[in-house]
C-alpha cells in the first residue's frame, strides 16, 4: 500500500504541531482519512469512517484554535471502537445484530473526548460484542496485524490496536473485558490501557459482562495515553458504577523517578505455557527497570491460575442477560416475517448473531439456571474473592506486577478459530486484572521473530499515574513502542 | 370434610415518585403511547440504570409503618426472561437481598376480634410495560410508558382464612400506603393490584395444599370473587377424586371464573442474579432516622387516639381513619364545634358520607367543607336548630352552597324556645282533639307521640324537642 506520511505519529507529537501551527487539523484529519483509505482493503481496521464529519469538527477545532479557545487536544484526530455509541453513526458492536443501527445518542466517552476538542475519525472493527482475543468473530471479518497480515491483531479491541500500530489513527478508544485492550496491543506493538474499574463511565458503551466490562485506550506512546485517559475519566451520574473521584493529572506525573520503585513479578506467569522468547523480551524489560532504580522481587497470587474458568462462569452469566435485549423488537437484525413471537426471537437471535456469541450466551444461561446457579455462579463469585484477595496482599509488598500480556506473540488467522479453550487461554494473565478491577497496561518491550512482544504492568486500585508513570520511563529509555510495520511507515 | 383456606397476598403498589425508577422520564398516567420512554426505559445498546433515591425513602417509609426491619444492605438483582413488554429481557427487582423484611399489620375480623398478618418481605422493582391489541388489527402494540414505574412488591405470609380476611388485609395496605403517601391507590390506573395465592386443606391438617396463583386483581370486589371461586373450584376437584396442579391463572370478571395460565412447567426460569450495573443499596442509621421521623400518624394509632381522646367507638374510629384526609376533617370539625366529638362523628359518617357517596365525590371535594359543617352541627348544640332540621339545612348546604346560618334564616328555621309560643301551640293541638285528650287522661299513654307530632306539625318542626316533651307532660297531665 501507498499511504501518505505524516508530520508526526503521537498524539503529543501532532498536538505539538497544532499548537505551534505547524499543520491544521483538517490537514492531519486529510491525511489520516486518507491513510484509513489506502489500508482499508488490507487491515480492515475500520467498520465505518466519518471523513465528512471527521473534516467538519477538524474545521471547527481549528476555528476554535484560531480563536484562542484550544485546549491540549483540539484538533487531534482519534477513532472510536465500534462498541461505542455515536451519535447518527452506526454502532455495530462488530455484529450482524446491530449491523443497522444508527446510535441515537453519544457515550459518556465519546462526548467527552468530543468536548476535549478530538476528531473522530470513524468506528473500529472489533470481535463481535467484544467476545473474542482474534478479532475472528467480527461480523465484518477479520482484521489484520500489519505486523503480518497472515496474523491476527489480537482481540477483541483488533481494529483499534491494528489502527495505531499502523499509523492510520493517531490513538484509539478501546475495551477490556478479560484482555480486551491489552492483548492486542502486545500482538500490534503498540500501548494499551485498562483503567481501574470504575474510572471511566460505562454509559453507552454496549455491555458484554458489566461487572468486568472497563473503556480505555490503544495509543502509540503512554504520554499519549496521559493525555487522552485524563480527558475521558471521572465520575458520570449516568453510570452507577463509575467512581466519584478526582481525575489526577496524569500528565504531569509522567516523568516521576523511578528509583525507589517496588516491581513484583506474578510467579504463576512464568510456569508455563510462556513461549520462551516472549519470556526473554519480558525479562529483559525488567532489566530496563531494575537499571531505572527499581527493585523486583518475586510474588505470588496463587489462585490466579483459576481466572480463567472463573472468567468464563462469570463474563458468560452476564452477557446471557445484557445481550437479551437484541430481541428483534426495537432496533437491530429482525428476521423476515415472523410466523409469531417466539419464531420472531428464536430467527431474529439465530440469525443475529455469530457462533462465540452464541456459545456464551447458551454457556451463561447455563451457569444461572435453577440447580446450577450455585456451582458455577456463586463459586466462581467466592473465587473472584479470592484473586482479589491475591492481588490485595501482593500490593502490600509491591507497587506494580509486571509479566507478559500473552503467552505468545501473534498467532495466524485461522489457527484457533475452532478451538475456543486455546483460544481463551490468550487471556491467562490478562483477566486476573478484570476479575480484581484493577488497572493494567501492555507496552511494547520488543520483537519475537519480527512479532511484537508487550511488558504487562498491573497495580493497584487507581494507580493510572504510577503505571504511567512507569511506561513513560520505560518508553524513555527505548524506542519499541515508535517502530512501525514497514508497509505503513 | 371440612376445609380450611390457606391464602397469601403479593401486593404490587406503584410508588408516587415523580420519575421511574432508573431513569428520568416522568411516571405520570394516560399519557400518548411510548411518549414516556426515554433510551433507558427502551432498553437501548449502552444505557444504564440509575436508582432513583425517592423510591428506596419510600420503601423505607413503608417497612417502618409496618415494623419490618429495614435492610441495612439489599441488593437489585436480574429476574430474566423474553416478552415484548420487557425491553431489557429481565426486569430489575429484588431477589435474595429484599430492602423491606419481616413486617405485620393488623386487621379486624367480621366478630370484632383482631387478627395479625405476617408481611414476608417488601421489595423494590421496576414495573413492565404493556401490550396493546385494541384498535391494532394484526399486529401487538407495546407501550413502554410502564416500564420502569417503581413499584414496592408486599408479599404476605400464608396466613389470611377466607376471601373476606383477604379483603381487609388489602383495604389495610390500601389504607397504609396513602396514608404514607407513597401511592395514590388507583385500583382502575392499576396503581394497587394483587396476585393471590390459594390453597385448601382439611381443616386441621398442618401441611399446605397446592396453591394456585391468581394474577392481577384490581379490585376487592375481584379479590373476593375470584378467591371465593378458586376455593370452591379446588374443593370441589379435591372431592371429585381430582388433584390441584401448581400453576398461575386469570381471574375473568366478565364470567366470574378464574382459569389456568400456566402450570409450573411450563414457568420461567428466571435466572435471578445480582444485577451488575447497579451497586447494592446501603442505608445508614441517620437517613432511616430522618425517614422514621417524618413518618405521619399511622391509621390504627390515629384510630386509638380517637377512642381515646374523643371517646368514640372503635367502629366510629376505624371509619373516620380510612384515610388521612377524612381523619382531618373530621377533626377540624371537633375543633370548631369544641365540643360534642360523637355528634360530630354522627354527622361525617352520616349524612356527609352519604352524599359524598351519592355524587360520586371523594372528602377532598366534599361540597360542604369542615368549617361549613362544624357550624351546622354548632347549631344543633346551641338549639338554634333540632337534630332533624340540620338534616334538611345540611342538604339544602350541599346543593346551594350557602351557609347553615344563611339557610336557618332564609326558611325561618330557628327553633322555637319560647316556652309561652310552645305552650300555645300546645293548648291549641289539646282543643283541637278532645277524644284522643281524653282517650290519653284515661290511660292510653301511647297517644303521647301523637301530641308530639301534632305539636310539631303546628310549629312547622320547629319546637324544641325536649322543651316540647317536657311541658306536653305537663299540660297532658292536666
Amino acid at each position: 500500500m501507498t499511504a501518505p506520511a505524516l508530520p508526526a505519529t503521537t498524539v503529543a507529537g501532532l498536538a505539538r504541531g497544532l499548537a505551534a501551527g505547524r499543520w491544521s487539523s483538517v490537514e492531519l484529519t486529510q491525511a489520516y482519512l486518507a491513510r484509513v483509505t489506502a489500508s482499508q482493503s488490507e487491515l480492515n481496521a475500520f467498520v465505518t469512517v466519518t471523513a465528512e464529519a471527521a473534516l467538519a469538527a477538524a474545521a471547527a477545532a481549528d476555528a476554535a484554535r484560531a480563536a484562542g479557545k484550544a485546549s491540549a487536544l483540539t484538533g487531534v484526530p482519534i477513532a472510536h471502537k465500534d462498541i461505542f455509541c455515536t451519535r447518527d453513526v452506526l454502532t455495530t458492536c462488530g455484529s450482524k445484530m446491530l449491523a443497522n443501527f444508527v446510535s441515537p445518542y453519544d457515550a459518556t466517552v465519546v462526548s467527552k473526548l468530543a468536548a476535549a476538542g478530538t476528531v473522530n475519525l470513524g468506528k473500529l472493527n472489533m470481535d463481535e460484542f467484544a467476545m473474542g482475543s482474534s478479532n475472528e468473530t467480527s461480523f465484518f471479518g477479520p482484521v489484520r496485524n500489519p505486523w503480518d497480515i497472515k496474523r491476527v491483531p489480537g482481540g477483541s479491541s483488533g481494529g483499534s490496536a491494528a489502527a495505531v500500530a499502523a499509523r492510520i489513527a493517531p490513538a484509539a478508544t478501546a475495551t477490556d473485558t478479560g484482555g480486551s485492550i491489552r492483548q492486542p496491543a502486545a500482538l500490534c506493538g503498540v500501548t494499551g490501557i485498562k483503567p481501574t474499574y470504575g474510572r471511566v463511565s460505562r454509559y453507552g458503551m454496549i455491555a458484554f459482562a458489566s461487572s468486568l466490562d472497563q473503556a480505555g485506550l490503544i495509543t502509540v506512546s503512554a504520554e499519549d495515553a496521559a493525555m487522552l485517559l485524563g480527558a475521558m475519566s471521572g465520575f458520570d451520574p449516568r453510570d452507577s458504577t463509575s467512581v466519584d473521584r478526582e481525575v489526577p493529572d496524569y500528565v504531569a506525573a509522567l516523568d516521576a523517578p523511578l528509583a525507589g520503585l517496588k516491581i513484583g513479578l506474578v510467579r504463576e506467569f512464568f510456569e508455563k505455557g510462556l513461549d520462551a522468547q516472549c519470556e526473554q523480551r519480558i525479562r529483559e524489560a525488567i532489566a530496563v527497570y531494575e537499571k531505572l532504580g527499581a527493585s523486583v522481587r518475586e510474588v505470588s497470587c496463587p489462585n490466579l491460575p483459576l481466572s480463567v474458568p472463573t472468567y468464563y462462569v462469570v463474563a458468560p452469566a452476564e452477557c446471557s442477560s445484557n445481550l437479551a435485549r437484541f430481541d428483534g423488537v426495537r432496533f437491530g437484525h429482525r428476521c423476515e416475517s415472523p410466523r409469531n413471537l417466539n419464531d420472531l426471537y428464536s430467527r431474529s437471535r439465530g440469525e443475529g448473531f455469530g457462533a462465540e456469541v452464541k456459545r456464551r450466551i447458551m454457556t451463561g444461561t447455563y451457569v444461572l439456571s435453577a440447580g446450577y446457579y450455585d456451582a458455577y455462579y456463586i463459586k466462581a463469585q467466592r473465587v473472584r474473592q479470592l484473586i482479589s484477595a491475591d492481588f490485595a496482599r501482593a500490593f502490600e509488598s509491591v507497587d506494580l506486577l509486571l509479566g507478559p500480556t500473552s503467552p505468545t506473540t501473534a498467532f495466524e488467522i485461522g489457527a484457533k478459530v475452532d478451538d475456543p479453550i486455546t483460544m481463551y487461554l490468550n487471556d491467562i494473565y490478562t483477566i486476573g486484572a478484570n476479575l480484581a478491577g484493577l488497572p493494567g497496561m501492555s507496552i511494547p518491550v520488543g520483537f519475537a521473530d519480527g512479532l511484537p512482544v508487550g511488558l504487562q504492568l498491573v497495580g493497584p486500585h487507581f494507580s493510572e499515574a504510577r503505571m504511567l508513570n512507569a511506561a513513560h520511563r520505560y518508553q524513555l529509555e527505548t524506542d519499541w513502542h515508535l517502530r512501525v510495520p514497514a508497509a505503513y511507515a | 370434610m371440612e376445609w380450611e383456606t390457606v391464602i397469601g397476598l403479593e401486593i404490587h403498589a406503584q410508588l408516587a415518585t415523580r420519575s421511574k425508577i432508573f431513569s428520568s422520564s416522568a411516571t405520570a398516567y394516560g399519557a400518548a403511547p411510548n411518549t414516556q420512554a426515554n433510551l433507558v426505559d427502551l432498553g437501548y445498546p449502552g444505557v444504564l440504570p440509575v436508582l432513583n433515591a425517592e423510591a428506596v425513602r419510600m420503601a423505607v417509609r413503608f417497612g417502618l409503618a409496618i415494623g419490618a426491619r429495614i435492610a441495612r444492605h439489599s441488593v437489585f438483582a436480574r429476574k430474566n426472561y423474553f416478552y415484548p413488554d420487557l425491553p431489557k429481557g429481565y426486569q430489575i427487582s429484588q431477589y435474595e437481598l429484599p430492602i423491606v423484611a419481616e413486617g405485620a399489620l393488623e386487621i379486624v375480623l367480621d366478630d370484632g376480634t383482631r387478627k395479625r398478618v405476617g408481611i414476608t418481605r417488601a421489595h423494590l422493582e421496576e414495573d413492565a410495560g404493556k401490550s396493546l391489541h385494541e384498535g391494532l388489527p394484526g399486529v401487538s402494540g407495546i407501550d413502554l410508558n410502564r416500564a420502569g414505574t417503581p413499584l414496592i412488591e408486599i408479599v404476605s405470609e400464608p396466613d389470611l382464612r377466607s376471601a373476606k380476611e383477604a379483603v381487609a388485609y388489602m383495604k389495610k395496605v390500601h389504607t397504609l400506603v396513602r396514608y404514607l403517601e407513597i401511592c395514590d391507590g388507583n385500583m382502575q390506573e392499576g396503581s394497587f393490584r394483587c396476585d393471590a395465592n390459594v390453597s385448601v386443606r382439611p381443616k386441621g391438617q398442618e401441611k399446605f395444599g397446592t396453591r394456585a396463583e391468581i394474577k392481577n386483581l384490581n379490585s376487592f370486589r375481584f379479590v373476593e370473587k375470584a378467591i371465593n371461586y378458586e376455593i370452591e373450584r379446588q374443593i370441589e376437584l379435591i372431592e371429585s377424586g381430582g388433584k390441584v396442579v401448581q400453576e398461575t391463572r386469570l381471574y375473568d370478571p366478565d364470567k366470574g371464573e378464574t382459569r389456568s395460565m400456566r402450570s409450573k412447567e411450563e414457568a420461567n426460569d428466571y435466572r435471578y442474579f445480582p444485577d451488575p450495573d447497579l451497586l447494592p443499596v446501603e442505608l445508614d442509621e441517620s437517613f432511616i432516622d430522618v425517614v422514621r421521623a417524618a413518618l405521619p400518624e399511622l391509621p390504627d394509632e390515629k384510630a386509638a387516639r380517637f377512642v381515646r381522646e374523643y371517646q368514640l367507638p372503635e367502629y366510629d374510629a376505624g371509619v373516620l381513619t380510612a384515610s388521612r384526609e377524612l381523619g382531618a376533617f373530621y377533626e377540624e370539625v371537633v375543633r370548631r364545634v369544641g365540643s360534642e366529638p360523637k355528634l360530630c362523628a354522627n354527622w361525617v359518617m352520616g349524612d356527609l358520607a352519604a352524599f359524598l357517596n351519592k355524587d360520586n365525590l371523594e372528602i377532598g371535594n366534599s361540597k360542604v367543607d369542615a368549617a361549613g359543617l362544624a357550624l351546622l352541627v354548632a347549631r344543633i348544640v346551641d338549639q338554634t336548630i333540632s337534630g332533624k332540621i340540620a338534616k334538611d339545612v345540611f342538604e339544602a348546604m350541599w346543593e346551594s352552597g350557602e351557609s347553615a346560618d344563611a339557610i336557618i334564616e332564609r326558611k325561618g328555621l330557628r327553633q322555637i324556645t319560647d316556652t309561652s309560643a310552645i305552650e300555645r301551640a300546645i293548648e291549641e293541638v289539646m282543643s283541637k282533639n278532645p277524644g284522643q285528650l281524653a282517650d290519653y287522661r284515661s290511660g292510653k299513654d301511647k297517644l303521647f307521640g301523637f301530641f308530639v307530632g301534632q305539636v310539631m306539625k303546628a310549629t312547622g318542626g320547629k319546637a324544641n324537642p325536649a322543651q316540647l316533651n317536657e311541658l306536653l307532660k305537663q299540660k297532658l297531665a292536666g
